[in-house]
């Protein structure tokens, strides 16, 4: 018995395993396809072609210094106006306090630092920061800023956005975060998040970052007002900016938890079911970027490892605390034990590679 | 091994039956999706694009048991606090509950095997549901409890499942198979039927023209090979009476049990219970129907599980105790709008049935 697919998915297929690009067209028919095993084989062929059977993962910390934000987006549960109830802004001490907690891990190497928009911080305050946690632990990796914190320290500070980063690269930054992408519309974005980077600006933070040779990740946040449609231009115009530098090194697809947030009040969170399809068919359209990371906190760590057979190859890292989502209604852990992510890569046959954030790796566990 | 793969994925994709060996080699291959591909075009070779689902309701019983399973955290000692049995008049204002559900048609009575509680006991509750509902099914009684009564009454399987069916029980539930492996069971159920006793109740059950489920619990003390004994058992039976209507995969909740903690046992996740699904059905290639029991799976599990070979949500349950006892995480209440919006969320049609699959 033949495998009851239409034409269009025949074609599809025929295209994706001779590595040929896919178009807008089909990315839709892809998301709107039942077919949810064929799907996913196909986008765990790719995987397998693009990066073989190591999943990534890091022993990490986050650090979030501050939830005092002046962007006030509202799918977000973490960011407060300055008095509110909870809101709260690092010291640098506070800071060295918990990277020394989490360097009880002797495994940990590295920080993902990334904050609200702090209304009276200055970008040197920032600075100040990173060059701080770099002199004091020059072992460890910095990965910090998204594309929305870094075209904020350009507004704030009067500067242009190659020079904020180039002061940033000095101070010890090695890669920038994926987050803030959200979906890459005008029209959503005036929706949601008005107050931050527009799409072009963030699409040239990553640009310039690439180009003075910083990596960098991308992200989508899904599963509210945002159509298909939408969702595929996304994906399309990562793709071309790819295509330009080659500075991603990681799609990381968000879903969005309505929990605590503004915009929740009329959405259900997204089903496995949507989440799987969107990290398979992410993986057949970015066919430039090697790695898709199923991002366990907000996928759940059941949901993550299926995903890792629907063309993911990084299940992010143990975090160490985890806040921003958690205030979103995260029903996940907020950190996960290194020997948990090593036991749910081997258990579905695969290798788990500590890394660093620029995918070196540190450790192969076979 | 390579040999016994190979033809094994070339059976498995053109719908023949697989062996022991390879049913092993399968699961070993680690192909999830490979067997979810297979798994869902044997579904739709049975069940097309419907998805069955059912408006019930359970109650259980009693939670005071004889058996004291170390895998069950429901069950407990007479004399625990914990303890309760619902006489005849709690059944009336449960059954008045029950009475505002719209479009009910059938009960799960399912309990422990209580020390005193007799047979006539559960003949007046079956009595009074039939009673209150004449048009609602009554599906009721696992083999462990028709291996209780046959005990206490001193009569036969037939004599009892018969008895029961005179008095309105429609069809039996699934539970009570475990592994059917007597080492396994020493360990996770010494007390209770053996798998030789639980086949043999279905296959009386099924002489009388009685529909029964099948079920599988895994994920505890038991070997892979193990598991597919087990469902090769229950396809040798099948092909024998053909008087299974679903098969249930059960995962093994460790949580409060003496088991759980006793073996430091981890809980399956969605990927291996996935797996398992999808490798059932391939095995079990004479059921028509396997239910995505969405109560232990979580409901986003139980919606993939739809694309993995499951064709049945089960139903809307009401309050159920035995599971959430061992930490399962699922709501206990499901309205039928939600099972219908995840259904059709991945392309199949919502198909509400009655206990036989009409």
């Amino acid at each position: 018995m033949k495998m009851q697919i239409s034409n269009d998915l025949r074609k599809i297929k025929k295209k994706i395993l001779n590595g040929e690009r896919l178009t807008r067209d089909e990315g839709i028919t892809l998301f709107n396809c039942n077919e949810f095993a064929w799907l996913g084989s196909l986008a765990d062929e790719v995987r397998k072609r693009m990066s073989d059977d190591l999943v990534y993962y890091n022993v990490n910390c986050h650090v979030n210094l501050t939830n005092i934000c002046t962007a006030r987006c509202k799918f977000c549960a973490f960011g407060r106006d300055e008095k509110s109830d909870g809101a709260y802004a690092m010291t640098i001490e506070q800071v060295i306090n918990l990277i020394n907690d989490a360097l009880k891990d002797p495994n940990m190497s590295g920080l993902h630092i990334v904050s609200g928009l702090h209304p009276t911080w200055k970008f040197e305050d920032y600075l100040e920061i990173i060059k701080t946690i770099h002199e004091k632990f020059p072992e460890l990796y910095i990965k910090g800023f998204t594309g929305v914190e870094i075209t904020h320290f350009a507004k704030i500070s009067g500067r242009s956005v190659e020079n904020i980063l180039t002061e940033l690269i000095d101070a010890g930054l090695q890669a920038i975060a994926g987050g803030g992408a959200e979906i890459l519309s005008d029209r959503v974005r005036n929706l949601l998040c008005p107050k931050k980077a527009t799409a072009e600006e963030w699409l040239n933070v990553a640009r310039t970052a690439h180009n003075l040779g910083l990596k960098t990740n991308a992200s989508m946040l899904y599963g509210h007002i945002e159509t298909i449609e939408e969702r595929v231009d996304h994906l399309i115009k990562l793709r071309e900016l790819q295509d330009e530098t080659g500075g991603f090194q990681t799609f990381i697809p968000f879903p969005f938890l309505p929990k605590n947030t503004e915009l929740g009040k009329n959405f259900k969170q997204t089903s496995m079911w949507d989440d799987l399809r969107t990290i398979a068919v992410s993986r057949l359209m970015l066919d430039n970027i090697k790695n898709i990371k199923a991002y366990w906190v907000m996928l759940t760590v059941p949901v993550a490892q299926v995903a890792l057979n629907f063309g993911a190859n990084d299940i992010d890292g143990t975090i160490h605390k985890e806040t921003i989502l958690h205030d979103a209604g995260a029903s996940s852990p907020t950190n996960l034990a290194e020997d948990e992510i090593i036991k749910i890569i081997h258990e579905i046959g695969r290798v788990p590679a500590a890394c660093d954030c620029n995918y070196n790796i540190l450790r192969i566990i076979e | 091994m390579k040999n016994i793969l190979q033809t094994a994925r070339k059976k498995a994709e053109n719908l023949e039956r697989i062996n022991f060996d390879e049913a092993l080699a399968l699961y070993k291959e680690n192909d999830l999706l490979l067997l979810g591909r297979t798994a869902r075009k044997i579904k739709e070779s049975k069940s097309g694009k419907k998805i069955f689902y059912i408006v019930n309701r359970h109650i259980n019983l009693t939670n005071i048991c004889s058996s004291n399973c170390p895998l069950c955290a429901f069950q407990c000692q007479s004399g625990d606090n914990r303890g309760y049995t619902l006489e005849l008049d709690e059944i009336d204002n449960i059954l008045q509950d029950f009475s505002k559900v719209e479009n009910l048609s059938e009960i799960h009575v399912v309990s422990a095997i209580h020390p005193e509680k007799n047979f006539s006991y559960y003949l007046d509750v079956i009595k009074k549901i039939k009673n209150f509902f004449p048009s609602v099914s009554i599906n009721a009684f696992t083999p462990a409890e028709i291996f209780n009564f046959a005990k206490t009454e001193k009569k036969s399987f037939a004599e009892i499942l018969t008895t029961l069916k005179n008095f309105g029980v429609d069809t039996l539930p699934g539970g009570g198979a475990e592994i059917f492996s007597p080492r396994v069971r020493e360990i996770i159920c010494p007390k209770k039927l053996s798998g030789g006793d639980w086949l043999e109740i279905m296959e009386t059950a099924h002489k009388i023209g009685m529909k029964t489920n099948a079920s599988i619990l895994y994920g505890h003390v038991e070997t892979v090979e193990e598991r597919i004994e087990h469902l090769i058992k229950l396809r040798e039976l099948q092909d024998k009476t053909n008087g299974f209507q679903a098969m249930l995969l059960f995962p093994f909740f460790p949580k409060n049990t003496e088991l759980g903690e006793k073996f430091n046992i981890r809980q399956v996740g969605a990927w291996e219970n996935l797996k398992m699904l999808a490798l059932s059905r391939i095995v079990l290639d004479n059921f028509d129907h396997f239910k995505a029991f969405w109560v232990m799976l979580t409901l986003p599990v139980a919606q993939l599980a739809l694309s993995f070979g499951a064709d049945d949500l089960d139903g809307t349950i009401g309050e159920e105790k035995i599971i959430h006892a061992a930490g399962a995480k699922g709501d206990s209440v499901m309205t039928v709008g939600t099972l219908r919006e995840i259904i059709s969320e991945v392309g199949y049609i919502p198909t509400m049935r009655n206990s036989f699959y009409n």
